[in-house]
């Protein structure tokens, strides 16, 4: 069933490309078809797959004389990070509805591109899972650079350059993992069992963890984010923080963590407090989530707020990661899940509902546009979506990042408390950014001056609606019962921690 | 001697050959009064039947060699019959692209001289000896030389024809000097000969044994365009008329790292490996690790070079075809490490990636030809918004520049991958692994160029909206191999196999 999902996209992909440019409406609904039926396959994979340890998909010999196989899994998080695609694929189409530029094109990429993110959620083979992640870079950057705003074309490939340099590293990962294992496999399971020594590992863990963390945004390899989220048209940057930024940490966990546990073994010496890579990485991480909340502080660009909150929020991956308990990873994996519908959402209001009304994104013009009367949709929206951002209780950040917290600290308490001050930082720049767009009235105007100058903003179209209500209910479920979720999870990250990817 | 014998192995030659009389032949006698492209057809098809032929001629040779007294002159089978095929294949496919093309009324003599070049790079893939070899590298670089000044009408013609003749008669000779010196030493124009007479010299290889090492080495890195003998290539593929350069491009580089993977293959025959085992010390072990170090590493050195300069050098381009030429540098620097490290499987790695590298070039330069024809230009500017004024060809584009940039699932990828893995399973050095690691690292970089003249395709707009019409045939030729790019990307397994059964 989850299998489907690869194919529908690809497919869909494909036939988009194919169709006349003149049909924007049927490539639109097209596009929306497939990825609700993508979503279907997800959801009903995941339903079955409760309580179920790794399942096996596809498994068919691909390339014979390299080992090479089609393996196509999922466990409990493979299945999580599927649905997310699925809801964040579904709700970035009904954001991009508006969208009458090369539609077909551009619906053909975004499928693409989710085809792509798919497979590697459910790829089992390193090979394989890696052909996937480089399918997902290239249309990202056609995305970015044909339909973005700001900067684009500089945006576009500086992603590009960064998700291939990052790949890069994976693959000098991949090549030299293949050879030393001489299993003559790439299964990610056999490479596991492989046996790799432990100074290889020491060396190879943090290439392939550099590699994919540039992708998840870890800092100081996060640049590319502010900037390609702040170009990249609405559903690019819904996907791209949504689920790319989620590429980049699951490779983390499952790969990096999973083939090469030794690498997080301490060094022997410690230097400045710092005795192995755990400790630079979960250092890094911490230093992400405080730099990008206090830099999303300053921004005066409303997407750019968003852009560096994704930094922040990813930072708590990161850490969770580092923690190497049960509790801190699935904390981990549920935050990539709660992220990445939280920033789509926020993605969504700033960039679809706001930008493409009020043609600016500059704070201090939008402060002067009363915008929570005349789009108090969009305020609202806004307001709980920022609440969820913030980590209040009842959305699903609150559970993750807790998680995140208390395994941080079992792991290390210091890191646990740098990560908290971050957190109190995340309450201000939602809440200054909130304010600025939605609830200063800095000229007297109710009275005064009733509407002057407020020419029609354009009332909110169904898909908005649509969407937004896709994303808040998602991450108002999961808050409300994150077993949902955590039952799939917890399982999953058990047998990681118990070694390899048994 | 045996002629029966000498003319069965060479049956594929002959029929290159006998072709390419006849092309002259009809064109002469039949066609004088016809329009140009009626008999830019007639000389086309015949020189694809010719090829056919050829083809034929290979499969029916089979695998006996050819030998001369009881030293072997010509090889077959095995990977000499895979790098034939591959070259007569790619003839055929260049010469499909003369049937649209208008730079000259010559079209018979074009075909006849395509012919024959092909012949002499037949001849070198399967050449044993000195002599042989230098024969037949002269009858392919003779031609070249031709092809290259072909469009009478283009001073840039003349003027890469008149560079490239310099050059490659400089390193012809350097060559020649080189296989003097050889024959001094080892008293023997064949290779086997050569070869253990080389690991037999007790007292110490002679001075000039490295005199001749650097000789060849700067003759046949300049067929193969690595550096520092590169200097011809971009003006050559600048200048030449699109087929010409295409066939450059392509057929010249298979033969030439045909007559590579020969050389290693002699390296690695059991007679050879055996016999100075038998009865060495120490030092005659020693002595043939140091040839074999001092081998790879020259090697090694023309790959580091060639794969700086190629991918560096490229990224300052603004005309397309000498973005070509630099990328062909960085790709025989890539290349020349499985050469270097001289094994069976770092061979079939080779021939991989240059046959299939050579295909995707001719497309490219097909490409470039109908645009060029189009705009008059081949600058990167020349490209804006292909995708409207021909989609179809801004597609082929699309898939044969992200192969060549080694994006999965194209073929561009797995030759790498392949041609990588195989390097680093052949030995666990630094050294090997380090240049590896710079080539993929490399990789990354050339993405950066290869997106430049996408991002011209695809996103930025077109300065002229009028269609760009592609003559049918060259049109079909293109989708065919784009068609076979993705293919052969997504299922390797293919031409693996094919390779593997020979």
């Amino acid at each position: 069933m989850l299998a489907l999902t690869i194919y529908l996209s690809f497919a869909g992909a494909l036939v988009l490309a194919l169709l006349p440019k003149d049909r924007p409406a049927l490539a639109r609904w097209l596009a929306l078809a497939v990825a609700v039926a993508g979503l279907a396959a997800a959801l009903a994979g995941f339903l079955a797959g409760i309580g179920q340890g790794r399942t096996v998909l596809v498994d068919l010999p691909w390339i014979p004389s390299m080992g090479i196989r089609f393996l196509l899994a999922a466990d409990g998080i493979s299945r999580v990070l599927v649905l997310l695609t699925g809801i964040a694929s579904v709700a970035g189409i009904l954001f991009s509805w508006n969208i009458d530029h090369r539609t077909h094109h551009f619906f053909a990429f975004f499928l693409a591109l989710i085809g792509g993110v798919y497979g590697v959620f459910l790829s089992f083979d390193f090979f394989l899972l890696f052909v996937f992640y480089e399918i997902a870079i290239v249309p990202k950057y056609f995305l970015i650079a044909i339909w973005g705003s700001t900067r684009r074309e500089y945006a576009a490939m500086k992603l590009a350059i960064y998700s291939f340099v990052g790949s890069a590293m994976v693959l000098i990962g991949l090549l030299s993992a293949y050879a030393t294992a001489g299993s003559h496999s790439t299964s990610l399971i056999a490479l596991a069992h492989a046996g790799l020594p432990v100074s290889f590992q020491m060396w190879c863990f943090p290439l392939v963890f550099t590699g994919f963390a540039i992708l998840a945004g870890m800092w100081p390899f996060h640049t590319w984010a502010p900037t390609g989220h702040v170009a990249a048209p609405t559903a690019a940057s819904m996907l791209l923080a949504g689920v790319v930024m989620k590429l980049g940490a699951y490779g983390c966990l499952r790969v990096a963590i999973g083939l090469f546990p030794h690498g997080l073994d301490p060094w022997g010496f410690a230097f400045l407090g710092i005795g192995s890579w755990r400790d630079v990485f979960a250092i890094l991480a911490v230093i992400g989530i405080v730099y990008g909340a206090l830099v999303a502080l300053a921004q005066s660009d409303f997407k750019f707020v968003i852009g560096y909150s994704s930094v922040s929020h990813m930072g708590f991956v990161l850490l969770g990661l580092m923690a190497l308990n049960q509790i801190g990873l699935s904390g981990a994996v549920l935050q990539m899940f709660s992220h990445g519908i939280i920033a789509g959402l926020l993605f969504a209001i700033v960039g679809r509902i706001v930008y493409d009304r009020t043609h600016t994104r500059q704070l201090a013009e939008l402060e002067t546009m009363h915008l929570s009367r005349r789009l108090p949709f969009a305020a609202w929206a806004f307001v709980i979506a920022g609440m969820a951002s913030m980590g209040l209780p009842g959305f699903s950040g609150f559970v993750a990042e807790l998680q995140v917290l208390v395994g941080a600290w079992a792991a290390n308490r210091w890191w646990a408390i740098a990560a908290g001050l971050g957190l109190v930082v995340g309450v201000a720049y939602i809440w200054r950014a909130l304010q600025k767009a939605f609830f200063t009235d800095l000229q007297p105007t109710a009275e005064d001056h009733p509407k002057t100058g407020w020419h029609d903003l354009g009332a909110i179209a169904w898909p908005e609606i649509a969407g937004v209500s896709l994303l808040l209910l998602s991450t108002l479920a999961v808050g409300l019962w994150p077993r949902i979720l955590l039952d799939s999870i917890e399982p999953a990250v058990q047998s990681l921690l118990a070694g390899g990817g048994r | 001697m045996n002629y029966a014998d000498l003319f069965r192995v060479t049956l594929p030659e002959t029929a290159l050959e006998f072709a390419a009389l006849l092309v002259l032949v009809v064109d002469l006698a039949f066609l004088r009064k016809t329009a140009l492209r009626p008999r830019a057809a007639v000389a086309s098809l015949l020189g694809v039947v010719g090829c056919l032929a050829a083809a034929w001629a290979i499969f029916a040779a089979g695998s006996v060699p050819y030998a001369y007294g009881n030293e072997i002159l010509l090889a077959a089978g095995g990977l000499v019959t895979v790098a034939q095929i591959g070259i007569v294949v790619l003839t055929a496919v260049t010469l499909l692209l003369l049937i649209d093309s208008a730079f000259t009324r010559h079209v018979a003599e074009f075909a006849a001289v395509v012919l024959m070049a092909a012949a002499g790079g037949l001849l070198i893939a399967s050449a044993r000896d000195l002599l042989v070899t230098f024969v037949g590298l002269e009858l392919l670089s003779l031609g070249l030389y031709i092809l290259t000044a072909f469009a009478k009408t283009s001073a840039k013609s003349a003027e890469s024809a008149l560079k490239y003749y310099l050059f490659g008669g400089m390193s012809a000779a350097f060559l020649l000097f080189g296989f003097s010196y050889l024959y001094g030493i080892a008293g023997s124009t064949n290779f086997y000969a050569i070869y253990s007479a080389l690991r037999q010299t007790g007292a110490g290889l002679p001075p000039i044994f490295f005199v001749a090492l650097v000789a060849i080495a700067a003759g046949l890195g300049f067929k193969v365009a690595a550096v520092p003998f590169h200097l011809w290539a971009p003006d050559a593929y600048e200048g030449a008329p699109t087929p010409s350069a295409a066939f450059i491009a392509s057929v010249s580089k298979v033969a030439s790292f045909a007559l590579l993977v020969g050389i290693v293959s002699v390296t690695l025959t059991p007679a050879a490996v055996t016999v100075p085992r038998v009865e060495s010390g120490l030092a005659e072990a020693l002595q043939s690790i140091f040839l074999n170090i001092f081998v790879s590493s020259l090697i090694f050195l023309l790959a580091l070079a060639s794969m700086l300069v190629g991918n560096l050098a490229a990224l300052a381009q603004h005309s397309v075809r000498r973005l070509l030429a630099y990328s062909a540098i960085a790709h025989a620097g890539y290349i020349l490490l499985g050469i270097a490290v001289g094994t069976s499987r770092g061979s079939a790695a080779v021939l991989y990636y240059i046959l299939t590298y050579g295909l995707t070039t001719i497309g490219a330069f097909g490409v470039v030809d109908v645009v060029e024809r189009a705009t008059g230009s081949d600058n990167f500017d020349a490209f804006l918004g292909l995708h409207k004024r021909n989609p179809v060809l801004a597609a082929v584009l699309m898939v044969l520049f992200l192969s060549l940039a080694g994006i999965p699932p194209l073929v561009g990828f797995w030759a790498k991958f392949n041609l990588f893995a195989a390097v680093l399973g052949a030995s666990n050095g630094a050294i090997p692994f380090a240049l590896v690691a710079l080539a993929v690292a490399l990789s990354a970089v050339s993405l950066y160029y290869y997106l430049q003249v996408l991002k011209r395709a695809w996103v930025q707009p077109a300065v002229h909206d009028q269609p760009i019409q592609a003559p049918p045939v060259t049109l079909a030729v293109l989708v065919f191999i784009a068609a076979a790019v993705v293919l052969l990307g997504c299922f390797p397994s293919l031409l693996q196999n094919w390779i593997a059964s020979f």
